[in-house]
């Protein structure tokens, strides 16, 4: 391991996770810390999950199994920006997909990709319990929910974006 | 005005702090709990109170806090699911975000009758505004001493932590929530044995939905029978609906159980009626698993007697004609809408969500799919409408958990109602979605 990730720059964090669990189920820290990870780097390296793994004393397969059942993770390098939009039927019916492909269109990329300047990735996602407020996104690592989106409100959410690169 | 048990300070100004929260009255039964009544009187009001799951499954939450095994000298958890992913169910985002001491409370109250020394809120990960709101609201009681060592110097103790997900409908369920808790893939297990015997680390575990846990101060202040005075029949106390869809008022809701369906639908109180003067066509009534039924069966049932908001009234003549209560997420669908571009996105859903251990769910849901797929796309054949039919059969009580009845039922219940809306679209594919046709919400797993 040549890089380290999380395991000194979270460590007072860490330790603070693993400590709500029994002493033999340092495991159930695995989520938490994949989180904290991906925070760090933006996406999940091997080395990363490595380090997940050395720190939870579990075998990397045990990591990556996990990380790659979870949605939230992302295995592959991946926009600065990932616009994660509800397309489940909710949202839809409220103008979900006209706003992707709005989106689409306007970013110059299909779902899925990522823009030539590696700010935005454009990241379908299942519903996100805001289905009275669609169509809805949120980019993490905080996860901010965008509600109610309109073109308008989607224009100036990139050019914020945008400006502050 | 109905009575409000979870909503009633929802506007009060800085609800979500302790110190307006407590003004309000908030914490009260934690005092009385740990003060003046033991576990089990507790777990008897709440038995007497009626109170079913509010998670969908609609189990009496004091029969399941009976079953909880106390002959073993290991660990007691208590483990709050507050994972809500079932499209169009929205209401637990929003209670622990405005008022996040009504979980907070709840879990102290309900930890404390099941002698519980340690509980989690596990929340899904996409949450995390949410997260980090219950963290500092947890700090704060703390501090106040209502968690931690010797609770209001009592000699009851309890450490509550949250715990994110990472992203997956099926952890929802309570068994791959514990699964998940644990640090592993979102796996359900078989059952039994059930978690009140083996759940979390092979404890005895409880596992309750976000809206059951916040009911129980109430039922704690003020006793099980008062709770059981509220709603009709087995449809005891108030529920929170989620209203999405076509609607005037989207929103949350907390009704009386026991309200008319119509009262919910039209009434300014609630929905407000149907958006932009349309018409309604039909309503998933319980979050996207639950049959969906058209305007005249979601009004009345099939015996011409007004639907109520209640799990018997909306389950009244079964899947024939009948739905469920479910989670509450309540979704409108106006004449507009088409049944079966919906349906198809709802299958797409399932099948991404299928955790793959089961083949006919696994199998099933992403076969649904492209059959649902082509129809809506203007490729379908006439036997494509019972294939649907028979694949949602197939599934049906052969998986390890229900995740393949929710994918199952949603197509039942769409063609039983609306089939010929799907044999409009196989004989003349540009009758209904034609502007969908050229572009297509593309998919990535
Ligand atoms: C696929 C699937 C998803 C579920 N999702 C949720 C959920 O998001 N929230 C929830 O409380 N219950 C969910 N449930 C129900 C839980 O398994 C369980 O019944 C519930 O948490 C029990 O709590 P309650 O008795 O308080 O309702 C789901 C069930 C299944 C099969
Ligand atoms: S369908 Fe988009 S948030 Fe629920």
């Amino acid at each position: 391991m040549n890089i380290e990730y999380i395991k000194e720059k979270r460590k007072g964090e860490i330790a603070d996770i693993i400590s709500r669990y029994p002493a033999d189920r340092k495991k159930s820290a695995l989520l938490p810390l994949l989180h904290i990870a991906q925070e760090e780097n933006g996406w999940l390296p091997v080395d990363a999950m490595d380090e997940v793994a050395d720190i939870l004393d579990i075998k990397p397969i045990e990591v990556y199994e996990v990380a790659s059942f979870y949605t939230m993770f992302h295995l592959k390098p991946i926009g600065k920006y990932v616009l994660e939009v509800c397309r489940t039927g909710p949202c839809c019916n409220v103008g979900a997909e006209e706003l992707i492909h709005y989106l689409e269109d306007k970013l110059g990329v299909a779902v899925g990709e990522t823009t030539a300047d590696g700010l935005f990735t454009i990241k379908p996602v299942e519903c996100l319990a805001a289905c009275g407020t669609g169509p809805v996104l949120q980019i993490g690592p905080e996860y901010h929910y965008h509600e109610n989106l309109t073109r308008e409100k989607l224009d100036q959410l990139i050019d914020e974006l945008r400006r502050a690169n | 005005m109905g009575k409000k048990i979870l909503l009633e300070h929802i506007n009060v100004p800085g609800i979500n702090t302790l110190e307006v929260y407590r003004k309000m009255g908030g914490y009260e039964s934690v005092r009385k709990a740990v003060n003046e009544m033991t576990p089990d009187a507790i777990v008897e009001e709440v038995k007497k109170s009626g109170l079913r799951g509010r998670g969908g499954a609609g189990f009496p939450t004091g029969m399941k806090w009976s079953f909880l095994d106390k002959s073993t000298d290991k660990p007691r958890y208590l483990v709050c699911n507050a994972d809500e992913s079932e499209p169009g169910t929205f209401k637990d985002r929003y209670l622990m975000q405005r008022i996040p001491h009504a979980l907070i409370e709840g879990m102290i109250t309900s930890s404390y009758a099941l002698g519980a020394r340690t509980s989690y809120i596990y929340v899904r990960g996409e949450m995390m505004p949410v997260i980090r709101i219950l963290e500092k609201a947890i700090k704060e009681a703390y501090a106040a001493g209502l968690l931690g060592k010797n609770i209001l110097g009592s000699s009851y103790s309890l450490d509550l932590y949250v715990q994110p997900g990472g992203g997956a409908y099926i952890c929802g369920e309570e068994t791959a929530l514990l699964e998940s808790l644990e640090g592993k893939r979102g796996n359900p297990r078989n059952k039994p044995p059930f978690p009140a015997v083996w759940g979390l680390y092979g404890c005895p575990t409880v596992v309750n939905n976000v809206e059951t846990i916040a009911d129980i101060p109430w039922i704690v202040n003020h006793g099980g029978d008062a709770y059981a005075a509220i709603g009709v029949g087995k449809s005891t106390g108030t529920k929170l609906i989620s209203a999405c869809g076509n609607i005037n008022k989207p929103g949350v809701y907390e009704i009386e159980l026991g309200i008319t369906v119509e009262d919910f639908i039209y009434s300014d109180e609630y929905c407000g009626g149907i958006a932009n003067g349309r018409e309604l066509k039909a309503v998933v009534a319980g979050g996207s698993s639950v049959p969906i039924l058209p305007k005249n069966l979601i009004l009345t049932t099939a015996n011409n007697e007004k639907r109520l908001m209640t799990y018997e009234s909306l389950s009244d003549g079964g899947f024939a004609t009948g739905t469920m209560l479910g989670s509450g997420g309540f979704i409108v669908f106006d004449e507009q809408q088409c049944i079966v571009r919906n349906l198809w996105n709802f299958s797409r859903f399932y099948h991404h969500e299928s955790c793959g251990q089961c083949s006919p769910c696994r199998e099933g849901t992403g076969w649904m799919e492209k059959v649902l797929h082509r129809i809506e796309y203007g490729h379908g054949k006439m036997e494509d409408i019972d294939l649907l039919v028979s694949i949602a059969k197939n599934i049906e009580g052969k998986t390890i958990c229900p995740l393949g009845e929710a994918a199952a039922w949603p197509v039942a219940s769409a063609i039983r109602h609306f089939r010929a809306e799907f044999e409009a679209h196989v004989q003349n594919p540009d009758s209904c979605c034609k502007k969908h046709l050229h572009r297509e919400l593309v998919h990535s797993h």
